[in-house]
């Protein structure tokens, strides 16, 4: 179980990271879209925890194109922002328990993670 | 009671640049204008109408007696001419000798009585004054007239005819005398005497309106027929004697108790006669007072109706405007306060998101170091640090709550139809006024039965509703106070939601004002617009809303909403 985490928030993602090593999850971080991109091409992740709000690509974008390069991979959403239309169009793309507010419940955050796995 | 609403209305908007209506100038100026336009023009006409009927029938009057005299005059003048030819046709017909025959002068008498009504004897004078022949009922014969005023006349005039007199036999009667010159250079004078009763009759049997009187007068004043009201036979009248003129004329005059006359008058011409006809300008203009009497009624009642009229249509059309304008503030402040409601959301989501992050940041730093202390065996087991890292987590949980709650908050504030959980929308306006209700130690019982479906309605207006009678309980109570909100299926359609309080409560006479505009029992507080607003939108949304309330006891607001759940199955 490989994850990539997207936010441009370093000290946020960084944290989450090891907290998730920690526990066993091999997770690694980036914190742009286009960093993103570069990594899922050497590396295979099973799911991508996306900020909703990235600089430049955000995280709608970013999941669109990732879901062209690996079709298998799953996706949870993270926020701070509230906007309706974000949450209504993510709500449909990966479902409503997908879209998580910030602060994240590290639990919370493991069980959508094991859920979004193994939901197929 | 029959005070329409805006009389007393005074405006309480804070913005006093605002165009407001002063509703009682604009009642009082239209009341002015309408009355003005329809009632002048209404009283014009009757006064014009009423002075030119005045005069008209005044001259008609005029004219009326004016004729009246000249037919009098006619018949007077004529019957007095007819006899004065009478007597001249036996002076030119007989001679000095017959008519000096005491038998002749007799059978002159006799046909002449037969001929011409009035005449009681006939006398031949001759000069020197004495009375030679006398046919008639009196014995006149040899009786000396030199020294009387008429005898004296008739040598200078020719002819004479006297004014009513008593003469030597205490009867009024009238004298016509003609003096006839002999071809031997001296003369005589004819005499014949007449009857009065005559034109007493004649005078007497005019018709006349309005207490109508008609006698004749010498020059001097002094009545030779009966009159009515002005005096009998010799007496003067109390009128004065009008000047001369050689046609009829019709004066106004007053009696000597100053009642108003209409006098008509004529010199009888040839005689020493003026023929006077008298009304009382009262009686005879009766029928016109009896139409003016008409006229002023019906000026009244026209008056009285259009007033009522007007004043029930500006008071209608002005009530009409109070009301209107009512709803343009209340809906103006209605905007006013959605569109701070709605900023001061959007300032909360914006302060919300810009927590968030941070928030999220030390939620991960706490959590990491957490994470650290456990693996490490020297801190494993120190508990105070782990319990300095559990109150920082547990707080950074309970800000993020609280962020989440207002995002979502802020996130349904514009929008419409949606699908609504009844409990969570309650829950989610308690939880903002939580902190409230907490300091104040006011306990808050929330149940909402569990058979109450998901329904389709407004979340925004919902929460509205809610927050403002929330607020509302709040600020009736004091502090302990005890809110129940209790919502349950009514009649499978609808779903009834009771707001209770233990507050001050409203009392009797003011409840019916509760839902209006701008009243307020909080003083400068409020702006007596929430629970209109409430009332506006609980039937925006289709539901109803009803009020009880004991004062001193408690309120309690009950909410019947239709449970829409069409949109729910698919």
């Amino acid at each position: 179980m490989k994850i990539l985490l997207v936010d441009d928030e370093e000290e946020l993602v960084s944290a989450l990271a090891e907290r998730l090593g920690i526990r066993g999850i091999d997770a690694e971080w980036v914190i742009s879209g286009e960093e993103a991109l570069l990594r899922v091409k050497d590396g295979k992740f099973d799911l991508a925890v996306l900020d909703v709000k990235l600089p430049k690509l955000g995280g709608r974008k970013l999941k669109k194109i990732l879901q062209e390069k690996c079709p298998d991979m799953k996706y949870i959403f993270m926020t701070g922002h509230g906007s309706e239309d974000d949450f209504q169009s993510i709500s449909n793309e990966v479902g409503k328990e997908y879209y998580l507010f910030k602060p994240v419940d590290i639990d919370d955050l493991i069980k959508k993670i094991k859920e979004a796995l193994h939901s197929h | 009671m029959l005070k329409p609403k805006f009389w007393d209305y005074h405006d309480t908007s804070p913005h006093k640049s605002e165009h407001r209506f002063n509703f009682r100038r604009i009642w009082c100026l239209t009341v002015l204008l309408i009355a003005g336009v329809s009632l002048v023009p209404l009283i014009s006409i009757t006064l014009i109408d009423y002075n030119v009927t005045e005069q008209s029938i005044e001259s008609d009057i005029m004219l009326r007696t004016a004729r009246l005299v000249s037919n009098t005059q006619r018949s007077i003048s004529f019957f007095i001419t007819e006899r004065r030819s009478a007597l001249d046709f036996i002076v030119r017909d007989n001679t000095f000798e017959s008519l000096t025959d005491p038998a002749r002068l007799a059978a002159l008498l006799d046909n002449i009585k037969k001929g011409f009504s009035g005449f009681i004897d006939l006398g031949v004078i001759t000069h020197g004054g004495r009375q030679k022949v006398y046919a008639g009922p009196y014995n006149l014969e040899g009786r000396n007239y030199s020294k009387q005023n008429w005898y004296q006349q008739v040598l200078d005039q020719g002819v004479y005819i006297s004014d009513v007199f008593l003469g030597f036999r205490k009867i009024p009667h009238v004298v016509i005398a003609i003096k006839r010159i002999l071809p031997d250079g001296s003369f005589y004078v004819f005499r014949a005497t007449l009857d009065t009763k005559q034109y007493n009759n004649l005078l007497h049997n005019l018709e006349m309106a309005g207490q109508g009187d008609a006698f004749l007068i010498n020059h001097a004043g002094i009545l030779q027929t009966p009159s009515r009201l002005y005096g009998k036979v010799f007496q003067k009248i109390s009128l004065p004697v009008p000047g001369y003129a050689p046609k009829t004329r019709v004066l106004e005059g007053r009696g000597t108790n100053g009642v108003p006359l209409i006098i008509g008058y004529r010199y009888i011409s040839n005689s020493p006669f003026i023929l006077m006809v008298v009304k009382q300008k009262k009686e005879v203009m009766e029928t016109w007072l009896n139409t003016r009497m008409v006229l002023i009624w019906f000026l009244c009642i026209s008056i009285t109706i259009i007033l009522i009229v007007t004043l029930s249509i500006t008071t209608h059309l002005v009530n009409r405007i109070h009301l209107a304008d009512t709803k343009r503030v209340m809906t103006l402040h209605q905007v006013e306060f959605t569109n701070r409601l709605a900023s001061i959301g959007r300032l909360a989501a914006g302060v919300a998101h810009e927590i968030n992050n941070p928030l999220a940041i030390i939620n991960e730093k706490a959590g990491l170091i957490k994470d650290l202390f456990k693996i490490k065996k020297e801190y494993q087991n120190d508990e105070k640090i782990i319990g300095l890292i559990d109150s920082v987590l547990s707080s950074v949980k309970r800000a993020g709550t609280i962020t989440k709650r207002l995002l979502n908050f802020a996130r349904h504030m514009d929008v419409s139809i949606e699908t609504i959980n009844l409990k969570k929308v309650i829950s989610d306006v308690l939880g903002f006024l939580g902190k409230e209700a907490e300091y104040r130690s006011i306990t808050v019982n929330l149940h909402v039965a569990d058979d109450i479906p998901l329904f389709t309605n407004d979340r925004g207006k919902l929460q509205q509703i809610f927050l403002n009678l929330i607020n509302n309980a709040f600020a009736a109570m004091n502090d302990g106070g005890h809110l129940d909100i209790l919502a349950k299926k009514k009649k499978d359609k609808y779903v009834e939601i009771k707001v209770s309080d233990d507050g001050c409560g409203i009392p009797e006479s003011l409840r019916h004002l509760v839902f209006e505009p701008f009243f307020s029992t909080k003083q400068k507080k409020g702006t007596g617009l929430g629970l209109t607003i409430t009332h506006r939108l609980v039937h925006e949304i289709g539901g109803k809303i009803a009020l009880e309330s004991v004062a001193g006891k408690g309120t309690t607001f009950t909410i019947t909403l239709p449970l829409n759940t069409k949109k729910n199955e698919d």
